[in-house]
C-alpha cells in the first residue's frame, strides 16, 4: 500500500517515517513539503492514503484537498486546530494531534487498514470539506487549478461569479477560473457586505456595478465597470436596489 | 466590562446637542438685537435707524465671537496665558468697533444726530463688545477643555479595556499552541535520532517560555534583552524549518540599552515568520535591525512575501493593527508603525520614542 506524507516540517515527517517502520506492508512513495508538491505527487502516484498537515506554505491542507478530484483516504496530522477537530471526528479516517505516540499512530493506521479490508467505501473526504467550510471562519481566498497550475485568488479580486453547469466561473481582472462548487456555497462564503446575488446564476461585487439598465420584461442588466453585462432577475432586482440604497 | 461600556457612552455624550446649541445661539443674537433696538428707540432714533444699527453691530459681533470660539477650538491659552487672551479679545473688540463704525457711518447718512451719537457711544460699544467677546472666549475655553477631558478620559478607559482584553489574549497567545505543539513534535522526532539536539531544543523552549512569562509585568525591556528573546524564538523555528529559514539580527552598539515595551516585537516577528514561511516555498531570510534615530529607537523587520497570494491591506498591512493600537495608547502617536512592501520584501519599521 502506498502512502504520501505531506508536511512542511522535515522533523515532523521523520516521526511518521519512524512509526511506519512497524508497518512493512506500507510503502512511502513520496514526501512533500507543501500542498503544491502534494497535488502533483497524488496525481502521479495515486496513493491509498496520505498523511496531511494542515498549516503549510501557500495553500493549507484543506485547500490542497479541494484541488484533487478523487481524494485518497486522509489521516490528518496537526498541532492545533480548534475548529477543524470536530469535522475530523466525523469524517476523516483519523486525526493525529502532534506530538502523538506510536500507540496512537498505530491505532489510526489500524483503523484505516480495517476499513480497507471490510472494503468500506472510502471516507467521504468531499463531505469532510463541505463540513469544514461550514464551520470555518470566512475565507479570504479561493484556490483553483488551471491546467497544471494552481492559482490563488484573493476574494478582493473577484468581479463576479457565473454558474456554469456543475462549476462556477470566477471572473477576475486576470481572467476567469472554474471551481467545482455551488453558487449557494459562494453566496455564503462571500457574505453580503460586498457581494449580491442578482440572479440564480450570478453573484456580483456591489462596487463593480456602474449602471442598471432595463432589459426585456421584468428583468434588468447590471453593467459592470469592466463593461460586462450581468443579468438581474425579477427577484434579484429588489435585492440589488436595497444594497445600492435606491 | 458592561459597566465600563455604559460609562463610556455617558462620557462621550455631549453636554448639548449641536441643534440645541445652534438654537440657543440664534436666540441670543435675536435677543441682543431686540434689546439694542429698544435702547436706540428709547434714545429717540427712528425705527429704521435702530434696526440697521442693531442688526449690523450684533451681526458683526456674532462674527467676532464665532472667530474667537473657533480659534479656541485649536488653541487654548496655557496656565498663564490669560493676559494674552485679554489682549487678543481687546484687539478683536477694537477691530469690531472700527468695522462696525465704518459700516454704520456709510449706511446711515441722513441723520446728523445719529452720527454724533455713534461717535459718543464708541467707548460704551467697545466695552459691551469686549464683554461679549470675553464671555464667548471664557465659555469656549470651558467648553473645549471639558470636551478634551472627556476625550482623554475615553481614551484612558479604552486603553484599560484594551489592556485587559490583551491580557486575556496574551495568556492564550503566550502559550502559542501551534508553536508549542509543533516544537514538542520536533523534539519527539529528535529524541530517537539526535538526542543531544533534542535536549538543546528543550532548553531553548524552556528559556523562551520563561522569558515570555517574565514579561507579564509590562515593564519596558532593553533592546538587547528583547533581541535575545527573539533569537531564542527564531532558533526554535530554525530547528523546525532549518532547511528554509535563516535569520539576521543586528543592532547599533549604541542603542542596545534603549528601552521598548515588552512583547511589542514578538507579534511583528511572528507575522514575518507567518508570511515568510507560509507564503513562499523557497528559502526565507528574516532580518531584524535596531538603530537609534534622534530620540527614537527604530527596529526594522524584513521578510519575503508573495505579492500574488497575499496583499498587504491598506494602512498597517498584514494584521499589525494590534501593534499600532498599542503604540498609539502608549505614546499617543499613530505614526510609529510603518510598513512597506517592495519587490517581494515586506518591511515593518517600529519607532519607539525614548523618554
Amino acid at each position: 500500500m502506498r502512502v504520501i506524507l505531506i508536511d512542511d516540517e522535515p522533523l515532523a515527517r521523520s516521526v511518521v517515517i519512524e512509526y511506519l517502520q512497524n508497518w512493512p506492508e506500507i510503502e512511502i512513495v513520496q514526501e512533500c513539503n507543501d500542498g503544491f508538491e502534494g497535488v502533483k505527487a497524488i496525481a502521479q502516484y495515486n496513493p491509498d492514503l496520505i498523511f496531511l498537515d494542515i498549516q503549510m506554505p501557500k495553500i493549507n491542507g484543506f485547500e490542497m484537498l479541494e484541488l484533487i478530484e478523487q481524494p485518497p483516504s486522509v489521516i490528518f496530522t496537526t498541532a492545533f486546530d480548534e475548529y477543524a477537530i470536530k469535522a475530523f471526528e466525523e469524517h476523516a479516517v483519523d486525526y493525529l494531534l502532534k506530538p502523538f505516540t506510536r500507540e496512537r499512530f498505530d491505532k489510526a493506521v489500524q483503523k484505516w487498514m480495517d476499513q480497507q479490508q471490510r472494503s468500506e467505501p472510502k471516507q467521504n473526504t468531499k463531505e469532510l470539506l463541505e463540513n469544514l467550510q461550514s464551520s470555518s471562519p470566512k475565507n479570504d481566498r479561493i484556490v483553483v487549478k488551471t491546467g497544471n497550475k494552481i492559482k490563488i485568488i484573493p476574494v478582493t479580486d473577484i468581479l463576479f461569479l457565473a454558474a456554469d453547469d456543475d462549476y462556477v466561473k470566477i471572473h477576475t481582472p486576470e481572467g476567469s477560473f472554474l471551481k467545482n462548487k455551488t453558487m449557494a456555497y459562494f453566496e455564503k462564503m462571500l457574505g453580503e457586505d460586498n457581494f449580491v446575488r442578482v440572479h440564480r446564476s450570478y453573484i456580483v461585487r456591489i462596487n463593480e456595478i456602474t449602471r442598471i439598465d432595463p432589459y426585456e420584461k421584468d428583468s434588468h442588466l447590471a453593467i459592470l465597470k469592466s463593461g460586462e453585462k450581468v443579468p438581474v432577475s425579477k427577484t434579484g432586482y429588489p435585492k440589488l436596489r436595497q444594497v445600492l440604497g435606491l | 466590562m458592561l459597566r465600563q461600556q455604559v460609562s463610556t457612552e455617558q462620557t462621550s455624550e455631549p453636554v448639548l446637542s449641536k441643534s440645541k446649541l445652534t438654537l440657543i445661539v440664534v436666540q441670543c443674537i435675536v435677543a441682543c438685537m431686540i434689546s439694542q433696538s429698544a435702547i436706540l428707540l428709547w434714545f429717540g432714533f427712528s425705527a429704521q435707524t435702530s434696526f440697521i444699527d442693531s442688526s449690523v453691530s450684533i451681526s458683526l459681533l456674532a462674527i467676532a465671537c464665532y472667530l474667537i470660539g473657533n480659534n479656541l477650538q485649536y488653541y487654548r491659552p496655557e496656565k498663564n496665558g490669560y493676559l494674552l487672551m485679554l489682549l487678543y479679545c481687546s484687539i478683536l473688540a477694537s477691530l469690531w468697533l472700527v468695522v462696525n463704525n465704518w459700516t454704520l457711518d456709510k449706511l446711515i447718512l441722513n441723520d446728523p444726530h445719529y452720527s454724533e451719537f455713534l461717535y459718543n457711544s464708541l467707548p460704551i460699544r467697545f466695552f459691551i463688545g469686549l464683554l461679549m467677546i470675553g464671555l464667548m472666549a471664557m465659555v469656549s475655553v470651558v467648553w473645549y477643555t471639558q470636551l478634551d477631558q472627556k476625550e482623554t478620559e475615553k481614551r484612558k478607559l479604552e486603553a484599560e479595556t484594551l489592556a485587559r482584553d490583551a491580557e486575556l489574549y496574551n495568556l492564550r497567545q503566550q502559550l502559542q499552541p501551534h508553536f508549542l505543539f509543533n516544537s514538542l513534535n520536533s523534539i519527539t522526532a529528535l529524541i530517537g535520532s539526535r538526542p543531544e539536539e533534542a535536549r538543546k531544543m528543550i532548553h531553548q523552549l524552556s528559556d523562551f517560555l520563561r522569558g515570555t512569562l517574565k514579561k507579564e509585568d509590562q515593564q519596558p525591556v532593553s533592546l538587547i534583552d528583547e533581541l535575545e528573546h527573539l533569537q531564542l524564538y527564531l532558533d526554535i523555528e530554525k530547528v523546525r524549518f532549518g532547511h528554509r529559514l535563516s535569520t539576521e539580527i543586528s543592532y547599533n552598539e549604541a542603542c542596545k540599552a534603549k528601552k521598548l515595551p515588552p512583547m511589542l516585537l514578538q507579534p511583528i516577528v511572528e507575522n514575518a515568520i507567518k508570511f515568510g514561511l507560509y507564503d513562499t516555498t523557497g528559502v526565507v531570510t528574516i532580518s531584524i535591525f535596531g538603530e537609534c534615530v534622534e530620540n527614537e529607537l527604530h527596529i526594522t523587520v524584513q521578510n519575503p512575501y508573495d505579492p500574488d497570494t497575499t496583499r498587504p491591506k491598506h494602512g498597517t498591512g498584514f494584521g499589525l493593527s494590534g501593534v499600532k493600537r498599542r503604540l498609539h495608547l502608549l505614546f499617543g502617536r499613530t505614526d510609529l508603525l510603518e510598513t512597506t512592501s517592495y519587490s517581494h520584501i515586506f518591511t515593518t519599521i517600529v519607532k519607539i520614542p525614548q523618554v
